[in-house]
């Protein structure tokens, strides 16, 4: 058994358990402000970095993956979306994948039955990940409210969503719950399915350790430690004004600055990481180009002169053969 | 060729439990039957690649040259600023696995290398120690890994255990194409000098001779006339193919394994008899004798040389387009490599069928039209004679190859050919078709008698599906538009589903097809008669 996420898993608690000493010997600029502002810095500019540098190789063949019916006669159906010939076509392709991770939702498993193998549509995977996805978005979303004032209608809007649970005081908000759930479920899939286990590393546990842990301060804060919100808003807005300082009065517990360490840490790792699928998918060949190749010639910028062996070579060597056998040639 | 298991055992012993040593720390099994003979330097000085002497894979030192390290390394790079779909492949994997069990060298072995994740992360290791931030940090904890020598025997033995058929691709939700990654892979080790004569070979004998079996051109029209004296021994009808003519209206190009053996050439029988009975304005062409293209398992310049051939040769003979047999990786450089490599085809015209006056828009700048393509448009317009029923004995499915159903999408033109030719049609399981169909087990030049035990378990997905409506529904005959498939089928067929026989989608067309004045028919293609003995007890 592959035990490589016990690597990750203490990587993440040390980190936080230094954040949160870190803050417990006054070091709060240095976690409230410094790393915060480097983070968002290192994020920026790694992801820029990295973009540009994709950007910059060329595209030179037009390679899609085509997943259903070409455009080809009027009696065969095309299959638009699957197999884009416009760029309508791919947009609404890259959106169902972006969106909606539509290539994953086709998964299936492979089971041996028998003599028989068959292949079942699994939902899991995709259901998991649709759902890490989204509660992470609106989790970011709402957290607008701390870097924004007065804060936009549709995060007030987004919370009242988001929390019509209402259960506890401040009210739960279901995001959080499902983003925790979302990723241990994730998590456990990679430790216990033995395929999964077999290929993940510690780059594959390490951000959703440290997604769970972010999950889990923030749960915290809000529902058990209860930091001064208050005080947590200046700091932040603070932040986000460029006029950074840390409350005279704290923020109500050093877990906040747990919390957002860990926040920070991942905003640094992206740019390096895995993670990074979120910036790659927009740029696969495989997706965002239409399967028009007959239509339209694709140019290769660094289409190379090669050397070919001429028909004209080829009858120097056969010509005598061909005449005999009555092919034509071009010199007699 | 070792001693096979029988198929029963070689089922029961595939075993998908992941081993438990980490996948990094597994030295690749290159014992024999498990790898592919070398190319031989002959072959190797024809396309001016670099010639090791003679080697064998399990040999413990590999003739790798003084800087092998730096040759790797600087083809990487350069690779890296060519391809962009190489940089996003090696950075935006999750490793979430929705490709693992979509390999059907993965489902038939249980290798866990086979799975593509592992079979990219093979290359995106390297990819992370030399050329990211992370990796030159972080090391392995960041996935990276050194490059050894014992890698490169790891990469010779898995990018030669992926037929490139991209079903992977379907299924990855960032489009990672793992093909791609093996071509790569591949090419890297051939600037080490490091390839196989499988494909080697076909590639120095298509350069040089037309195509990839070397047949030469007084040969190749004796092996037609020899076709067309079958046809007439069947139909009463003598067809005269022409070969190099100059002025003919269409240039027909089909693979080479089309030609040279059975179950292939009945297909170009029937391909010959479809154009007779059109009266089709067409020529053969000896010096563009090669539909496929085994350059593309190569390099992306070997690719290149070979695919040269069909637009030079379509401008030299000033025909006004080009009609492409059944292939299936054919259509893949014609469809996403052709025309940018080699064109513009500016001096060729968008290709209108001459017998329905159906313009073909959809290939309207590349100018070459599939087959199937133009065959669904004449069965639609109404223009072939058609006795379906004298393909009753036969009950058909149909294997989608993977280059037409994933690299172009021609899905419906080659099952409406076949439905209107056939009167017993079945379709195998749905998860086993169209684009999520499964490889032959032998794409990509891996069609080899050596690895016989690998082409047998990568085609087991496929069989067993066959398997399936062969049980369900007596199917008895595979048809496919692949020469590869034509070629892997039978041994894979005899192995694992022996009931049920291989034949091309124009095989088909042409027992069905009615010539004018022919006699009337007692035998299909292959001599055999048009109706089983039983079937006729029955009537």
């Amino acid at each position: 058994m592959n035990v490589s996420y016990l690597y990750s898993l203490l990587a993440v608690v040390v980190l936080g358990l230094i954040a949160y000493a870190g803050a417990a010997i006054g070091l709060e600029v240095l976690f409230g402000i410094i790393i915060p502002y480097l983070a968002v810095l290192v994020f920026f500019a790694g992801f820029v970095n990295k973009v540009l540098d994709w950007a910059k190789s060329p595209v030179p063949f037009r390679i899609t993956t085509t997943c259903g019916q070409q455009q080809s006669q009027d009696i065969f159906k095309q299959s638009k979306i699957d197999n884009p010939s416009t760029t309508g076509g791919v947009i609404i392709r890259m959106l169902l994948e972006v969106l909606l991770f539509r290539s994953l939702f086709r998964n299936t498993r492979a089971e041996f039955n028998g003599k028989k193998v068959s292949y079942k549509w699994v939902v899991w995977l995709w259901l998991f990940a649709f759902l890490f996805h989204y509660s992470f978005l609106v989790i970011l979303i709402r957290h607008l409210r701390f870097f924004v004032e007065p804060t936009p209608f549709f995060v007030k809007g987004l919370e009242t969503v988001d929390g019509m649970l209402q259960i506890g005081l401040p009210g739960l908000f279901l995001s959080g719950v499902l983003l925790l759930g979302a990723a241990t479920l994730l998590l456990f899939r990679r430790i216990l399915l033995p395929k999964m286990n077999y290929i993940s590393r510690p780059a594959d546990y390490f951000p959703l350790f440290l997604i769970i842990a972010i999950a889990l301060t923030g749960l915290l804060m809000r529902h058990f430690t209860k930091v001064d919100i208050v005080q947590v808003k200046e700091l932040t807005l603070g932040l986000a004004a460029f006029h950074p300082g840390i409350p005279e009065d704290g923020v109500g517990g050093n877990i906040f600055y747990v919390h957002l360490f860990y926040v920070s840490l991942l905003f640094a790792y992206i740019p390096f990481s895995k993670i990074m699928h979120a910036a790659g998918i927009f740029l696969s060949p495989t997706r965002n180009l239409a399967n028009n190749n007959r239509m339209k010639r694709h140019i290769n910028p660094w289409n190379p002169q090669v050397k070919i062996h001429t028909y004209e070579a080829y009858e120097e060597d056969f010509r005598d053969k061909m005449k005999e056998a009555g092919i034509p040639v071009e010199k007699e | 060729m070792e001693e096979l298991p029988k198929p029963d055992e070689m089922f029961e012993d595939i075993d998908h439990t992941p081993p438990d040593e980490e996948w990094e720390k597994i030295e690749s099994p290159i014992t024999k039957g498990r790898f592919a003979y070398p190319a031989k330097d002959k072959n190797l000085q024809i396309m001016e690649f670099r010639t090791p002497g003679e080697w064998s894979p399990a040999d413990e030192e590999w003739p790798l040259p003084e800087n092998w390290q730096e040759i790797i390394y600087e083809g990487f790079r350069e690779r890296l600023d060519k391809y962009r779909s190489l940089k996003i492949f090696m950075d935006t994997c999750v490793r979430c696995g929705a490709c693992a069990d979509k390999c059907h060298y993965f489902i038939g072995t249980g290798d866990p290398k086979n799975m593509p994740v592992v079979r990219a992360e093979l290359l995106r290791s390297i990819y992370r120690k030399d050329f990211t931030t992370a990796g030159r940090i972080l090391g392995s904890i960041a996935g990276g890994r050194k490059l050894t020598k014992e890698t490169i025997k790891e990469w010779f033995s898995y990018f030669y255990q992926c037929s490139e058929c991209r079903r992977c691709s379907v299924f990855c939700p960032y489009g990672i194409d793992t093909a791609e990654v093996t071509m790569m892979g591949r090419e890297l080790l051939n600037l080490l000098g490091l390839n196989i004569n499988w494909i080697m070979e076909p590639v120095a004998n298509c350069f040089r001779t037309g195509n990839h079996l070397g047949i030469q051109p007084q040969a190749f029209k004796e092996i037609v006339d020899f076709l067309t004296d079958d046809i007439e021994e069947i139909t009463g009808i003598k067809i005269n193919p022409t070969f190099n003519r100059k002025g003919a209206e269409i240039l027909f190009i089909t693979p080479s394994g089309d030609y040279f053996a059975d179950p292939g050439t009945y297909t170009f029988m029937g391909y010959l008899m479809l154009f007779e009975a059109l009266g089709l304005d067409y020529t053969l062409s000896t010096y563009a004798s090669e539909g496929g293209n085994f350059g593309l398992f190569t390099s992306s310049d070997a690719m290149k040389k070979l695919n040269s051939k069909m637009y030079n040769e379509a401008r030299r003979l000033g025909v006004k387009w080009i009609l492409g047999g059944e292939c299936g990786h054919m259509w893949r450089v014609i469809n996403q490599y052709m025309d940018t490599m080699n064109g513009p085809a500016d001096f060729l015209e968008v290709p209108k069928s001459p017998i329905t006056g159906t313009v073909f828009d959809n290939a309207r700048s590349t100018k070459m039209v599939h087959i199937t393509e133009f065959t669904a448009d004449l069965i639609r317009h109404n223009k072939l004679k058609l006795d379906p029923s004298r393909n009753d004995k036969f009950k058909v499915t149909y294997h989608d190859s993977c280059n037409p159903s994933r690299a172009m999408g021609l899905l419906d033109e080659p099952r409406y050919v076949l439905q209107n030719v056939c009167n017993h049609f079945y379709e195998m399981p749905e998860n086993t078709i169209r684009e999520q169909t499964f490889c032959c087990g032998s794409g990509s030049g891996l069609n080899t008698e050596e690895v016989m035990d690998l082409r047998l378990r990568g085609g087991l997905p496929r069989a067993n599906a066959v398997k399936h409506v062969h049980e369900k529904y007596g199917v008895n005959m595979l048809a496919c538009i692949c020469a590869i498939d034509r070629a892997a089928f039978p041994p894979l067929m005899e192995y694992w589903v022996p009931e049920v026989g291989t034949t091309g989608v124009h095989e088909m067309v042409a027992n069905a097809l009615v010539l004018d004045g022919e006699i009337e028919r007692t035998t299909d293609l292959r001599f055999e008669p048009l109706k089983n003995e039983e079937d006729e007890a029955d009537e």
